[in-house]
């Protein structure tokens, strides 16, 4: 699904030039949970914003579902990231003014679907994420946590095959951080690909496969069986536990 | 999507209403002082006879002495008796009409109708066709009336209702300068604005009442309104008088083609050498034969200030605008995150510039709408002024699809490069930054 080798990314000024990524090479399957860790600065976010196509790389080549990104102009990769792929943000970053039915809304007016279409994804992803109930509410009449379930339903009513994710419970206290991961767990378990930027070593731990970024330079953790993670049920055992 | 970046552009106007208020009310006062100083110049600007602008064409002559010619020297504008009675004899254009404003006194025979002064023209049977002066009932008198000096006229709408009570006057005889004149036809209300035939009796709004056959007129010894010019003395102090070296009248020629003006010049040239050969003229033949849109220019009709006002209300406008550019490119960068979510969601460049020009267009139709007032405002001041051109400055249909058009295109242009910048914003900062 996804296929980068050698990827690069520079950021060039008069001045200075900053190696963000170096020659990263990384596949993810489908079906993969792939934590993304890594200190401050090391080129994390940087790797998530070109798997995202929200950046364009300086070096190397990236296959997103078979296509070579490179040889796309902004329309076609906007429709490619509106098509494939799922944002969801530390910040949430919904849209004030708009309430939850017309935030999830935002990832599908530009897919051009018929009114009904839409109502009935809208419908469908803010139930998944427990939230039909509040469809005509405003983000600021929710808590952090309904907030991110809100950019959870925004990402996944385009029904995407790949969900990124930075630091998705960076905001949130432990309890609504383990609601978001089960959340995330749960569509990774119906064929999502989930990919994870994260500080946090419990949340790196859940995935299946952790890749560690230092200086822009990925490595890929071998997948030892402590990293493996658990089951959904031994999860909210774990979770209810701890 | 227009409808969706419309209901977005309604929901960002009610987020920074204060905002949005400026930039309406900055466009409306630029499209509002554009568009009433616009409408006064359309309106003396106008072609006062659309489809036979380019077929009616002055006449003009190099009658005056030799002494005093200096090189580049126009020929005046008028023509005296000699040339006009000769022209319109040689019969040489389509048609042909001599003419010169007047005055002249109406006496009714109605008892309750004391005698009044009316403005009149003196002209020749032509003249009806020439320039499409509209007939209510009747028509033109003939060439053959000119010729026998007949004691006939042409009266307007208002005259015949007011000495009449009707329109239907035909065949009635009125007292006009003392002398009874036959009606031959009814006008309707018609008034050339610019009036191009005749820019000495006044540029606009000027109502002539009465039209009567040159001939007829000098023999009844009408009064002449308008500029004379003589070199010399005239006959008996009189400068409408045959051989007077005056001139005092118009000319006007109907060609109904480039090659038929080139034939008529040609003849003008040959004219002029016949009266320099037999002693009338002194200088050699200087002609000119412009037609209605060349001449309007030729004697500036538009009046310089209002160009003036216009290009001061454009330049306005222009300060408007790049105040609304500011205050576009601040509400749409403070919308930077917002911007930077839509492009992760899937919103090319492309939809995020429309989305904003939609805005930016939004604000223009409000703008136009508020404009339109003000423009509307603006006309009825300026109805206000003592200027001739005053009663004319009304706002007309395409002048109001005009106001609405600028305020759209203004508005637009205005939101090109704050759009421009919109879509520019990197999402992956914005995301990061939010």
């Amino acid at each position: 699904m996804l296929h980068m080798k050698d990827v690069s990314k520079v950021y060039r000024t008069e001045m200075v030039e900053t190696h963000a990524v170096r020659n990263l090479t990384l596949e993810v399957q489908a079906g993969e949970f792939v934590a993304v860790t890594g200190p401050s600065g090391s080129g994390k976010t940087t790797f998530l914003n070109i798997a995202g196509l929200l950046e364009e790389l300086t070096g190397g080549t990236y296959l997103l579902d078979g296509i070579d990104i490179k040889q796309l102009d902004d329309r076609a990769r906007s429709k490619l990231r509106n098509e494939k792929i799922g944002f969801i943000f530390q910040a949430f970053n919904l849209i004030p003014d708009l309430n939850l039915f017309d935030n999830v809304d935002v990832p599908l007016r530009y897919r051009r679907l018929t009114r009904g279409e839409r109502r009935k994804r809208i419908e469908g992803a803010l139930e998944r994420v427990g939230l039909a109930s509040r469809i005509r509410h405003y983000p600021a009449e929710l808590s952090g946590g309904q907030q991110q379930r809100v950019a959870i339903a925004r990402a996944i009513a385009g029904s995407p095959t790949l969900l990124l994710a930075d630091e998705p419970t960076g905001n949130l206290d432990s309890a609504m951080a383990r609601e978001v991961m089960q959340l995330l767990e749960q569509l990774n378990e119906q064929g999502t690909i989930v990919v994870i930027v994260t500080h946090d070593p419990e949340i790196a731990a859940r995935a299946q496969r952790n890749v560690h970024v230092v200086d822009g330079v990925a490595t890929d953790l071998e997948r030892a069986p402590s990293l493996v993670r658990p089951t959904l049920a031994a999860a909210a055992t774990g979770a209810q536990a701890g | 999507m227009f409808a969706y970046y419309l209901d977005l552009a309604r929901r960002s106007f009610r987020r920074n209403l204060a905002l949005t208020v400026l930039m309406v009310v900055a466009i409306a006062f630029g499209v509002g002082a554009s568009m009433t100083t616009l409408t006064v110049l359309h309106v003396l600007a106008a072609d006062p006879i659309p489809g036979k602008s380019h077929q009616l064409y002055r006449v003009q002559l190099e009658p005056r002495k030799a002494n005093g010619a200096r090189p580049g020297d126009e020929p005046p504008d008028q023509v005296g008796y000699d040339d006009g009675e000769g022209l319109l004899r040689a019969a040489r254009a389509e048609r042909q009409a001599w003419m010169t404003g007047g005055g002249t006194t109406i006496q009714p025979d109605r008892a309750d109708l004391k005698p009044f002064v009316i403005t009149g023209r003196w002209t020749s049977a032509d003249f009806f066709a020439m320039f499409d002066a509209p007939f209510a009932a009747g028509g033109a008198w003939t060439a053959a009336d000119d010729a026998g000096h007949a004691r006939v006229a042409v009266i307007t709408r208002t005259l015949a209702e007011k000495v009449f009570g009707t329109t239907d006057a035909v065949g009635k005889s009125l007292r006009v300068g003392g002398a009874p004149l036959r009606i031959t036809g009814v006008l309707e209300r018609w008034s050339p604005q610019p009036h191009f035939y005749d820019l000495d009796a006044g540029t606009y709004g000027v109502k002539e009442e009465i039209l009567v056959p040159m001939t007829t007129a000098l023999e009844l010894k009408y009064s002449h309104q308008g500029g004379t010019n003589c070199w010399g003395p005239s006959p008996d102090g009189n400068s409408q008088a045959p051989g007077a070296p005056c001139v005092w009248s118009q000319f006007w020629v109907e060609l109904g083609s480039p090659a038929k003006a080139d034939a008529y010049r040609e003849f003008l040239v040959k004219y002029s050498l016949e009266q320099k050969a037999a002693g009338r003229f002194q200088r050699d033949p200087a002609v000119r034969l412009r037609d209605v849109t060349d001449w309007l220019v030729y004697r500036q009709v538009v009046p310089s200030d209002a160009k003036l006002q216009t290009w001061i209300a454009l330049g306005f406008l222009l300060v408007c605008l790049i105040n609304t550019v500011g205050l576009l490119l601040t509400k749409f960068l403070r919308r930077s995150g917002e911007i930077g979510v839509r492009r992760a969601l899937g919103a090319s460049k492309r939809s995020i510039f429309f989305q904003l020009l939609v805005e930016a267009g939004t604000i223009g139709v409000a703008g136009g709408a508020l404009g339109l007032g003000l423009a509307w405002a603006g006309l009825w001041a300026v109805r206000h002024q003592p200027t001739s051109y005053a009663e004319l400055a009304q706002l007309d249909l395409p002048m109001l699809a005009a106001t609405f058009a600028l305020a759209v295109f203004a508005s637009l242009l205005a939101g090109l490069l704050p759009a421009w910048r919109g879509c520019q914003v990197t999402p992956a900062i914005q995301l990061k930054s939010h």
